[in-house]
């Protein structure tokens, strides 16, 4: 599953990034905030009315907002392979 | 003799609440310049050890790490490792982390321990952590990371003492990290910044329900859009309607010091240039101040309580749409007053084009100095027809103009997007802090720099710009019993005599082309240099405006004022702009393309107006 599909509040971790697809500049200020593989996330919150987008996460005690076409270079592990312990 | 003045300098990641921390240390003893050959604001205040001594302190801008992906990041890089031109390396590290965002912010002050260079962490916000019900453990966080861990609470000012004592001590011992953290990759210094973070957790409960609940409101996919609109309207109506008495003041003010000099320095060539061409030019742009000031005061609230990056998140996808982020918003509204706060605004774009395109777009948003000609023009030639219930024909016209410079804005973004500032679709990953509560003080701060920036501006390049326009309106002198006017025979009539065969073809007469030239200055200054011509003696602005309507209405068809209208939506008449946008840049490049193109869409705006307005007869 990719990141723009998970369900809002549904807690998932990272599988694979497909940094090729994501500007030099971009994938360094994602590892920057620490979404990485292995990182678990949660959709907060979708943008306006319009588009739904961007999307706001939370890593650890962050919020973060990120455009859909960047989260689609995310791929997650089924959200209920992912241990619950992961924080 | 000098006092050796230790350089400590403040580091951490955005939001650590590094400024505020900044603040109390060193109070309103704080000096903004910037980093030679950079637009990176260099921060530096007086700090005091508990024994008296000064030493310097500067707060670096806020990073992820030592890699850096914005020019900001670079130098908080250049400056830790003592590669920054004209700055030496700091003596000493004060590192700033969020307590309730220890694990992320830990991995940043990895990097820096790493340095090697006496440091003293600062736990900060400990309170709003406790408020999230996150309990820490200072020492064992002090034992992991071999440097003194001070909990603080920077706006409260808890802990600053203890601070000031531990980076004394870690400063006289030249005492460097003891603890071997030296990790290369980013990725390991993550996984022991968790584990540090962990170890260091005595207990917590579920992560940031305040700010969860509030974006659960503020980031509705419809609640939001509504509400920052309703806030955007109360800014507007605050920056066009609260501002008015004090502007009316500043006015008065410098009408005041006008007659004051005038009755005081004997008439004469000195006379001339500072009444006529100082205190009236520098006036005209101060009394946009109370307008700037209202208009900061809502930006750096928006920023302090973290809605900003709330602001930013909605307008994203709108912004999108044209090539930008949301990073942009902000400086666009900010130029919606004046272009000059909005333009030094975009520093805050991490994307070098997106930021270019910003500050090339700047100039379309409707800026207040532009209120004064449209208001003249439009009561001179718009009937007060109304076209419905509170609508009314002139509020029309001047609404459609808003919307015509928004409009442009919007397709000169798509199309730089696409030409000079091409470049892949940047993103907007942007971290949204926690909801804090504002510090009068800190804001307090914030304005009074804005200010003191703005009146430093139009005290210098402003205040030149003045003097050189007045000298060219004002020489050579039209000799005795001449026919023509002052104006006419200057040397600035002598350039309108140039420029009227480039204007004619869109309707604009000599007179009008003679009014353009000192609207150089500021684009409102058209409306006095319009009276001047039309030899109009009011005692204030209002009855001029009034008087200059009549006769307005007399001398130009109504195709030529539409024309003046649709002119002034591109025309990038402020040099102060230009000035900002050269200063922004980095060079006479972007300003001069700024120039042109904005000169040549003001012309065929105008032109087409004109043309269409004559075809149909009007």
């Amino acid at each position: 599953m990719l990141l723009d599909q998970l369900p809002t509040g549904q807690r998932a971790e990272i599988s694979a990034i497909d940094w090729s697809v994501l500007p030099a500049d971009e994938g360094k200020r994602l590892r920057a905030l620490g979404i990485d593989e292995g990182a678990s996330v949660t959709i907060r919150h979708r943008g306006i009315f319009f588009g739904r987008d961007p999307i706001a996460l939370s890593i650890g005690r962050m919020t973060v907002a990120i455009r859909r076409v960047h989260a689609r270079a995310i791929t997650l592990r089924a959200p209920d392979a992912a241990p619950e312990t992961i924080a | 003799m000098t006092v050796h003045q230790p350089l400590i300098a403040l580091v951490g990641n955005p939001n650590a609440g590094k400024s505020a921390l900044f603040n109390a240390l060193t109070g309103a003893r704080q000096k903004i310049a910037n980093y030679p050959g950079v637009t990176v604001e260099r921060k530096s205040g007086r700090f005091t050890f508990a024994d008296g001594r000064p030493g310097e302190l500067i707060d670096l801008p806020g990073s992820y790490s030592l890699d850096p992906t914005s020019p900001d990041e670079a130098v908080t890089r250049d400056v830790v490792m003592g590669r920054q031109t004209g700055e030496r390396r700091p003596e000493a590290l004060i590192i700033v982390l969020d307590s309730a965002n220890l694990d992320q912010h830990l991995v940043f002050a990895l990097e820096l321990l790493a340095l090697g260079l006496p440091t003293v962490v600062a736990l900060n916000m400990v309170d709003l952590a406790e408020r999230d019900g996150l309990t820490l453990d200072a020492a064992r966080l002090a034992a992991d990371l071999g440097v003194p861990v001070i909990p603080t609470v920077a706006v409260r000012r808890r802990g600053l003492a203890e601070l000031a004592a531990a980076l004394d001590a870690v400063i006289l011992a030249k005492q460097a990290p003891h603890a071997p953290l030296g990790e290369p990759d980013m990725r390991a210094r993550r996984r022991r910044a968790e584990h540090i973070a962990n170890s260091a957790i005595v207990s917590q409960t579920d992560s940031r329900r305040w700010t969860d609940r509030a974006d659960g409101v503020l980031l509705h996919p419809f609640a939001g859009p509504i509400i920052l609109f309703a806030l955007l309207f109360i800014i507007f109506q605050a920056v066009f309607s609260w501002a008015t008495p004090f502007a009316d003041a500043l006015e008065a003010g410098a009408a005041a010091l006008g007659e004051l000099a005038t009755a005081t320095i004997p008439e004469g060539f000195f006379r001339s240039m500072v009444v006529d061409g100082v205190i009236a030019g520098v006036g005209s742009v101060v009394v946009f101040l109370p307008q700037i000031i209202i208009l900061f005061f809502f930006i750096l609230l928006m920023e302090a309580t973290g809605y900003m990056a709330r602001a930013a998140f909605i307008m994203d996808r709108m912004m999108a749409g044209v090539g930008l982020s949301g990073r942009s918003f902000i400086p666009l509204l900010s130029s919606f007053a004046c272009a000059i706060p909005g333009i030094m605004a975009t520093r805050s774009i991490s994307d070098e084009k997106d930021r270019l395109t910003t500050i090339l777009i700047a100039p379309l948003m409707t800026c207040s100095a532009r209120l004064p000609v449209y208001t003249v023009i439009i009561a001179a030639f718009i009937p007060s027809t109304a076209i419905g219930p509170g609508i009314g024909m002139q509020g029309l016209v001047l609404f459609g103009l808003y919307v015509f410079g928004i409009i442009g804005a919007m397709v000169v973004a798509l199309v730089l997007r696409s030409t000079v500032a091409k470049g892949g679709a940047s993103g907007f990953l942007m971290e949204m802090p926690k909801y804090q509560l504002p510090r009068l003080r800190d804001l307090a701060l914030g304005l009074w720099q804005r200010a003191a920036l703005f009146l430093r501006r139009a005290g210098t390049i402003i205040f030149a710009v003045t003097i050189g326009l007045w000298l060219l309106l004002t020489y050579p002198q039209v000799p005795e019993g001449s026919s023509m006017s002052q104006s006419e025979y200057s040397a600035a009539g002598r350039i309108a005599g140039l420029l009227e065969p480039v204007v004619a073809p869109i309707g604009f007469s000599r007179d009008i082309a003679l009014a353009l030239i000192p609207a150089m200055a500021a684009r409102e200054v058209a409306v006095s240099a319009l009276a001047t011509t039309y030899a109009i003696d009011a005692p204030d602005e209002e009855t001029a405006a009034l008087a200059l309507g009549e006769r307005l209405a007399g001398r130009w068809s109504l195709p030529t004022a539409l024309a003046f209208l649709a002119w002034f939506v591109f025309a990038p008449q402020c040099i102060s702009t230009i000035a900002v946008t050269r200063r922004e840049t980095n060079g006479w490049k972007w300003p001069i393309f700024m120039l042109a193109y904005l000169f040549g869409l003001a012309w065929v705006a105008a032109g087409i107006t004109f043309w269409t307005a004559t075809a149909l007869g009007l």
